[in-house]
């Protein structure tokens, strides 16, 4: 029986252990289904990454190298090339891998940390032919960076998530030609910074309010039609614009992979696609907690590991502290005006030290907005912020005494204020 | 010399190859693509029709209903996914209950077993999920649900096992009469075989037509599908039908012996072998799939295709000995899949009338198994990676498949060359992400297999191919955009 079993040994799973380990436990397993820890860092061979945490600008390699440093100074047993099959409610884990063969083990408490998909052409229904080259952004990274191969030479992107335009740059360097960056938002899902280093320092175009109407091609990709869209996100008819390319590239969102915890019975929130978690990062099966892009999807690094050292420390005070005080009061956090999320989902006030952390995101470009956090007709925060954007997820922190005013729920809501 | 070359391996070619490998006989197929199965069979509807559809006494009729009656122990014989879940059509008010009255009618006449005439409500303590405007529903015990290339690579697969000869990439270009046979000219040299029959599917009017006066034409029908995620698996535990029209069986929603659901298809002209799939084209099918089964959640979309179906304007199959020696199987729209075992014999029932003599071979294999991980329980999993491995090491993680599984296909009757070709072989890449994980561990297993370099391989068909060329190695004309 471990004190703690962590699942995926990416940033998250990572983050998670050290905490763990750190909070007190010493006998903490990292499962990992590479043959190397780091998750999707060792393919973001770009820099940018750590400048909150480390104050320092690593590349997804070297972030996740210092972390694996850090793990090395501790007594965590890591296994690797080994893919877990089922977490049962009773925090059995089931394993398999080629040296671990098939296992059973169990655990006091579990940290839920295997990381995000991405949504594909199926998800998205994009019609057309079905020929070779079209490739979700994250697999042709995969392809670039870790394999050394070039799945193409001329390439559409769908999509202004970051690894969109991350691959753009990439490709650009390894002598592809990007054509064109496709959004069908009138906005950008990806950080500002990406847009201006990675599409306009290399002259590729962003269309936005466009989409992808028609994919061509017998056997590889030949053309790609893009269409603009109306408000609704509809093709406008007579927009169409033909690119003579032999890739598309997808970056249309990630889907935490939440498998396991849909198995283990554990509730999942339908704005996340991920576990419903508490202001420590338990789910709603008592000892098991959820991290980083498995809990909500990401914009920086740096807050997966943020959040994930509070998921280890949670897991370390669960272990040896015991069962939680029954009958705690709980606010249920919902979604007001403009956001589309928040996590925690739910939050026991007496839980919280000082302050808790809460992030969102928002579901349009806002400017000089106020952030209102009401309980009921009561107002109980507000926060201004000059600019707000999908891409980028947004925290606040709210004080225990606040907290303490509410009651039932929490409702976070933007307002635009009138110029 | 052969006795028999069959043109073409989808699932028509494949059963008539699987049923002549029970004789002493030399036997060929002559299959254009990197693989079988890649045309209609890949992608249709993957039901096994009752047999209520096809008009009294035609070829299609009598066919389908044998058909699916051979169906049931040959998949299990053979290790196909098979479940033998039912259907029902669905009439949405009282003007359509006579439509499904004449279904009623034709079933019995078919001989389709214990078919049903329920109302609404009885339609819907079925099936929950059906739409409060059911007024009556024909229900079919017999219909089932299959794994159409699994159960194509079966056959095929079996038949190579007991001495067929396929040749893969071996485009057929023409037919001449000899004496006692026919020369079979391809673009890989030519062949001599006494008997051919054409399975070409799409393309069996053209080989047709390379044997024989023209006698009919391939229309190609295409219909365009979704496939959803295993979220939406549940949502009907049958085969649910509208009522049919001119076009065909109508926009259909139905789990899969893989645990998602596949809703389609429309049915619309097609050039050729287009199987590209339309905006309009797939807003009719969810559309129309709604009205029988309005909480169908498309969000969980995971997959669209489209297949093309060999419709020839007559309401049967054309089957028959077309010249001296020549047998076509043509025309082989649904229910073809369902017919397919009892087309095979058929085949073989006209081959003998035309004076090929038939004598049972003394050892013929008739089953076939594969290993498959997850459905093992956890002991037999643990002690399968104990003695092997490679069971150990998950290579898609969404359908919980091991490169174990993969090393086995390779070593199989008919290796697979392809990233596709392995998914119709394991489920590889079948999964909601899509190969979007297992991908390029896939290209990197078959390349260190059939040692080649990663570039060489390909997704599916020849000239799918997947990498440019090595990272660092300049591009034609230089790295001229950096």
């Amino acid at each position: 029986m471990y004190d703690l079993i962590v699942i995926g040994g990416g940033p998250a799973g990572l983050a998670a252990a050290c905490a763990a380990w750190e909070g007190g436990l010493r006998s903490i397993l990292i499962v990992e289904r590479d043959k190397e820890l780091g998750g999707i860092l060792n393919q973001c061979i770009h820099n940018g990454f750590g400048l909150h945490h480390f104050k320092d600008e690593l590349t997804g390699p070297e972030y996740a190298g210092r972390f694996v440093k850090l793990l090395g100074e501790t007594g965590v047993e890591v296994r690797l090339d080994t893919m877990v099959l089922e977490v049962t409610g009773q925090r059995q884990v089931h394993m398999v891998g080629k040296s671990t063969g098939y296992r059973v083990d169990e655990a006091q408490s579990i940290v839920l940390a295997m990381g995000c998909r991405e949504r594909t052409r199926g998800a998205i229904a994009i019609p057309g032919s079905r020929p070779a080259g079209v490739f979700t952004a994250g697999a042709a990274q995969r392809y670039v960076n870790m394999e050394g191969w070039m799945p193409g030479k001329r390439v559409v992107i769908l999509g202004s998530g970051d690894i969109g335009l991350i691959m753009a740059r990439r490709m650009t360097l390894e002598g592809a030609k990007v054509l064109a960056c496709v959004e069908v938002m009138p906005y950008s899902g990806g950080l500002n910074r990406n847009i201006v280093q990675c599409l306009h320092d290399y002259d590729i175009p962003l269309y936005l309010s466009h989409t992808v109407t028609d994919i061509r091609g017998k056997d590889r990709v030949e053309q790609v039609v893009v269409s603009e869209v109306d408000a609704s996100r509809n093709p406008v008819p007579g927009t169409e614009m033909v690119f003579d390319c032999d890739t598309l590239l997808l970056s249309v969102g990630l889907i935490p992979e939440n498998e396991l915890t849909r198995q283990a019975g554990i509730a999942i929130d339908r704005r996340t696609n991920g576990a419903v978690v508490y202001e420590n990062m338990e789910t709603s099966l008592p000892g098991v907690f959820a991290c980083g892009n498995v809990c909500h999807v990401h914009d920086l690094v740096d807050f997966v590991t943020a959040e994930s050292q509070k998921a280890g420390a949670a897991a370390a005070a669960c272990v040896l502290g015991g069962a939680a005080s029954a009958g705690e009061a709980v606010l249920e956090v919902k979604n007001g005006d403009g956001v589309t999320y928040t996590v925690p989902q739910r939050i026991r006030p007496q839980r919280v030290d000082k302050l808790c952390g809460l992030f969102f995101r928002v579901n349009r470009v806002c400017r000089d907005s106020e952030i209102l956090v009401t309980s009921g007709d009561a107002q109980i925060a507000r926060f201004k912020r000059e600019h707000l954007a999908p891409g980028e997820m947004e925290r606040i922190d709210l004080p225990r005494a606040l907290l303490d005013r509410a009651e039932g729920e929490l409702t976070v809501s933007i307002r635009e204020v009138e110029q | 010399m052969y006795d028999v070359l069959i043109i073409g391996c989808g699932i028509t070619g494949a059963a008539a190859a699987f049923e002549l490998s029970r004789y002493q006989l030399k036997v060929g197929i002559l299959e254009r693509e990197n693989d079988v199965a890649l045309g209609t069979t890949k992608a249709n509807s993957a039901i096994l029709h009752a047999g209520y559809d096809p008009e009294p006494g035609t070829l299609m009729a009598r066919l389908n209903v044998r058909g699916v009656a051979l169906a049931k122990e040959l998949c299990q014989k053979l290790d196909v996914p098979y479940h033998n879940c039912g259907s029902l059509v669905l009439a949405f008010s009282e003007e359509e209950r006579p439509a499904l009255e004449e279904l009623y009618r034709r079933g019995n006449e078919n001989g389709v077993p214990g078919l049903a005439l329920l109302t609404g409500d009885e339609a819907r303590a079925l099936e929950p999920n059906l739409s409060g405007e059911v007024v009556a529903a024909l229900h079919a015990p017999s219909a089932a649900i299959c794994s159409p290339w699994e159960y194509c690579l079966a056959l095929a697969e079996t038949a190579v096992r007991n001495g067929v000869e396929l040749h893969l990439n071996t485009a057929v270009t023409g037919l001449e009469r000899t004496v006692g046979g026919w020369t079979v000219r391809t673009g890989s040299g030519e062949f001599q075989s006494r008997f051919v029959i054409n399975a070409a599917g799409v393309d069996a009017a053209i080989v047709h037509d390379m044997a024989a006066p023209h006698a009919f034409d391939i229309r190609p029908s295409r219909g365009q599908y979704y496939l959803l995620d295993k979220s939406e698996g549940k949502r009907v535990g049958r085969v649910i039908f509208q009522c049919p029209s001119k076009v065909g069986k109508g926009v259909l929603v139905a789990p899969t012996v893989h645990g998602n659901l596949i809703v389609g298809p429309n049915a619309e002209p097609s050039e050729g072998h287009d199987a590209a799939t339309t905006g309009d084209g797939l807003r009719f099918v969810r559309e129309t799939a709604l009205r029988s089964v309005p909480s169908v959640n498309f969000r969980e979309s995971i997959r669209n295709f489209a297949g093309v179906r060999a419709a020839t304007g007559k309401e049967d199959f054309i089957i028959g000995e077309a010249a001296p020696g020549f047998v076509d199987l043509a025309g082989i729209c649904s229910p073809g899949l369902s017919a397919a075992p009892a087309i095979g014999e058929y085949a073989v029932e006209l081959l003998a009338k035309a004076g090929l003599a038939l004598e049972k071979k003394d050892r013929f294999v008739c089953e076939r198994r594969r290993t498959r991980f997850k459905e093992l329980s956890p002991q037999e999993r643990a002690a399968l990676v104990e003695k092997e491995p490679a069971f150990g090491r998950v290579i898609c993680r969404c359908e919980t498949v091991t490169e174990g599984e993969i090393l086995e296909a390779l070593a199989g009757p008919i290796p697979p060359c392809s990233v596709d070709g392995v998914k119709r072989r394991v489920n590889a890449g079948m999964g909601r992400c899509q190969g979007g994980f297992c991908g390029p561990r896939v290209v990197d297993i078959l390349a260190r297999e059939l040692h080649k370099s990663p570039g060489e391989i390909v997704q599916d068909q020849a000239g799918s191919w997947l990498l440019d060329r090595e990272t660092k190695t300049p591009p034609e004309g230089g790295m001229s955009h950096v």
